[in-house]
């Protein structure tokens, strides 16, 4: 069977406005947001730039550099290196960053849960078959 | 030493038609084989829908590629490069710059934050039935499009690929083409379609790989040689420079503006892109998929470079015009000069169960979208239980199939490949600013996304109405009257600024606050993954 939706009353003991405001929290949201929302507007500037040129500056897009190969080309093809480096960068930066910090809040959060849902468990002592808890 | 025929012989191109059709028979086999023992394990509606969430990064990467890579990027790309040259490569551009909006906005927090449909990241803290509402009507807006100019795609493909060309031959195709999806995703669920999906992406890649190589061979893999000989070909330097197809004029120029944001900001917020995220048990494998698609869909539109190239010249603009199935044609007509009826049989067999992983893909999502959003949570109210909803979901599969297949049909032979851009268009302009604002916005409330995806879809599709796509031009679909207000053909330039100044208007007229706490546990989930769907193990 499925462990499907985390519900209501396994996120009781956890209020999420307080983690919110957490200072471990706030600085993994910093990290997050420092990293993608300026990486996001500089790949999309960057686009766009290369979309006005292919539009309006055709005589400079077709200068030739080498052979047969010209600017057009060239920057048509730097968006595919830029794009694969940005992946790259993109998944160290989450690996080094993001992933050990994310992991240890979310280890503490459900270490809590779970422990509520034992102690739920233990009282009642007809939670069986429930399976929407958290189960780490 | 390679033999190579001096011209390429369109008549002959019928002589394989039973190699054509042996080879995509195959396919069908292998795949059902796989389908029917993918669906043993099909229980719960996250088995349906999600498929357990059992695959890896690395599975879903090549299935989203699968998904992804659509005829009209296989045979329209190649086909456009072929013809109208830079001009067809700059959208290759737009479709894979895309995936980094998915990758550094969308994927993940989706993933941590919803279950099976787009609706269910957008009413975690607004309320339910509205936006589960107008997120379904615009998921299914988004399929419906794709689906019809996948469907009508394939009618004139096989014009092309098995030499039919009358009427009924074609709707006949059409009709088995619908009938496998819909036997596909009724059996299989997401499990099959994403099996389907990965190893249709593995004959692609590796198909247009050996291709590309063979081109490239040819030309003493100097890509400057390649270019040389196309310009010789088409007797037209212009060929290597931006501009042959949307430089003609101030509008064309204004159109491709609008087409490339269509592309850029669609992507990320296609449901059927969006579902394949549930299908990893975790945000990580979720990250990891879009990595995988990013290089696989990146390194298949670098090979379409060379493919169109390569058709352009040593087929030649001209043979491939006046070939059956038009643009279409470029790269069914490259592989036959590369390699004979064999490579062509494969291409052609490829293309197929390209139609075929693509519309299942969006068939599966339709029919989530409505069991998930509209049945069980807005007609049933959440009361129903999951066995009742999956079998909801599976007979939304045959409506939506019998629907494609009748539409397939009735526009085959219409101009629609409008509509994939529509689709685009329709997804960055209803979905996109709806998802980011709820996911990065505190204040977003119930009436900004409301206001937001309804003005976004509703505005795309009165400007396509009143655009020359749909009158007044020697293309449009109405050739005798002409209604034709709006200037361009793609209306993203228009529809996407004014969906995201709708969703921050209607959040701040809006009197209604919604709950702070909703928000903090959407945000710490959406980062942090506490909580988030687990893998179904059996």
């Amino acid at each position: 069977m499925g462990k499907d939706a985390l519900n209501p009353d396994a996120v009781a003991p956890v209020d999420f406005q307080e983690v919110q405001a957490s200072e471990q929290f706030k600085e993994l949201r910093k990290r997050h947001r420092s990293f993608v929302f300026p990486m996001a507007v500089a790949f999309l500037l960057w686009y766009l730039a290369y979309v006005l040129l292919a539009d309006y500056a055709v005589d400079f897009m077709s200068t030739k550099v080498w052979g047969n190969i010209n600017i057009g080309l060239i920057l048509g093809l730097l968006q595919f290196v830029s794009t694969f480096a940005i992946t790259s960068f993109y998944v160290s930066y989450s690996n080094r960053k993001l992933d050990p910090l994310a992991t240890e809040i979310r280890n503490e959060l459900e270490a809590r849960i779970t422990a509520h849902d034992q102690a739920a468990v233990a009282h009642s002592g007809a939670r069986g078959g429930n399976d929407d808890g958290v189960t780490t | 030493m390679i033999t190579i025929p001096m011209a390429v012989d369109v008549a002959a191109l019928k002589d394989t038609t039973l190699l054509n059709i042996g080879i995509f028979v195959l396919f069908v086999a292998v795949t059902m084989i796989i389908v029917l023992r993918a669906s043993r394990n099909n229980k719960t509606a996250a088995d349906y829908y999600a498929a357990g969430r059992s695959f890896t990064g690395s599975q879903n990467g090549t299935a989203i590629a699968g998904d992804y890579l659509s005829a009209a990027s296989f045979l329209g790309i190649t086909g456009a490069i072929a013809i109208n040259g830079y001009d067809g490569f700059m959208y290759s551009i737009g479709f894979l710059v895309a995936w980094l909006v998915a990758l550094l906005l969308v994927a993940e927090l989706l993933r941590n934050t919803g279950k099976f449909t787009m609706a269910d990241v957008l009413s975690f803290r607004l309320r339910q039935r509205p936006v589960r509402i107008a997120a379904a009507i615009s998921t299914l807006a988004v399929c419906f499009f794709y689906l019809l100019a996948q469907m009508a795609g394939a009618g004139s493909l096989v014009s092309l690929l098995l030499g039919i060309s009358d009427w009924g031959g074609q709707a006949l195709v059409i009709i088995v083409v619908g009938a496998l999806m819909i036997v596909y995703v009724l059996i299989g669920g997401m499990k099959g379609t994403t099996w389907v999906q990965i190893i249709k992406a593995i004959l692609l890649i590796a198909g247009a790989a050996v291709m590309t190589l063979w081109v490239l061979a040819i030309y003493g893999f100097n890509l400057s040689s390649l270019l040389g000989a196309a310009v010789e070909t088409s007797g037209n330097p212009a060929v290597l420079n931006p501009g042959l197809q949307y430089g003609k004029s101030e509008a064309s120029k204004l159109d491709f503006m609008s087409l490339a944001m269509a592309l850029v900001l669609g992507t990320a917020a296609l449901p059927h892109v969006l579902m394949r995220f549930y299908t990893v048990p975790t945000a990580k494998e979720a990250r990891k998929s879009v990595v995988w698609s990013i290089w696989l869909i990146g390194i298949f539109y670098l090979f379409t470079l060379v493919l169109g190239y390569g058709a352009a010249a040593l087929v030649g603009a001209d043979t491939i015009k006046s070939a059956p199935g038009g643009v279409n044609s470029a790269a069914p007509l490259l592989a036959f000069y590369l390699g004979g009826p064999v490579l062509l049989g494969f291409i052609s067999a490829v293309a197929f169960a390209t139609i075929l992983a693509v519309v299942a893909g969006l068939t599966i999502t339709a029919a989530a979208s409505f069991a998930h959003d509209i049945y069980a949570n807005v007609i049933a109210k959440g009361k129903a239980d999951a066995e009742t909803e999956v079998k909801v979901a599976r007979r939304t599969v045959v409506v939506i199939g019998i629907l494609a297949i009748l539409g397939g049909i009735f526009a085959n032979g219409q101009n629609v490949a409008f509509l994939v851009a529509l689709a685009f268009a329709v997804a960055a302009s209803a979905n996109l600013p709806t998802i980011v604002y709820s996911l990065f916005w505190r204040k977003f409330t119930t009436q900004g996304a409301v206001w937001s995806m309804y003005g976004g879809l509703g505005s795309a599709i009165i400007l396509i109405i009143f655009s020359p796509v749909v009158s007044g031009g020697a293309t449009s679909m109405i050739k005798d009257a002409n209604f034709a207000l709006f200037p361009l053909s793609n209306p993203g330039i228009v529809s996407i600024p004014l969906a995201f100044f709708l969703g921050w208007l209607g959040t701040v007229l809006d009197k209604n606050k919604e709950d702070p706490a909703k928000q903090a546990e959407m945000e710490v989930r959406s980062l942090t993954g506490v909580g988030a769907e687990k893998a179904v193990d059996h």
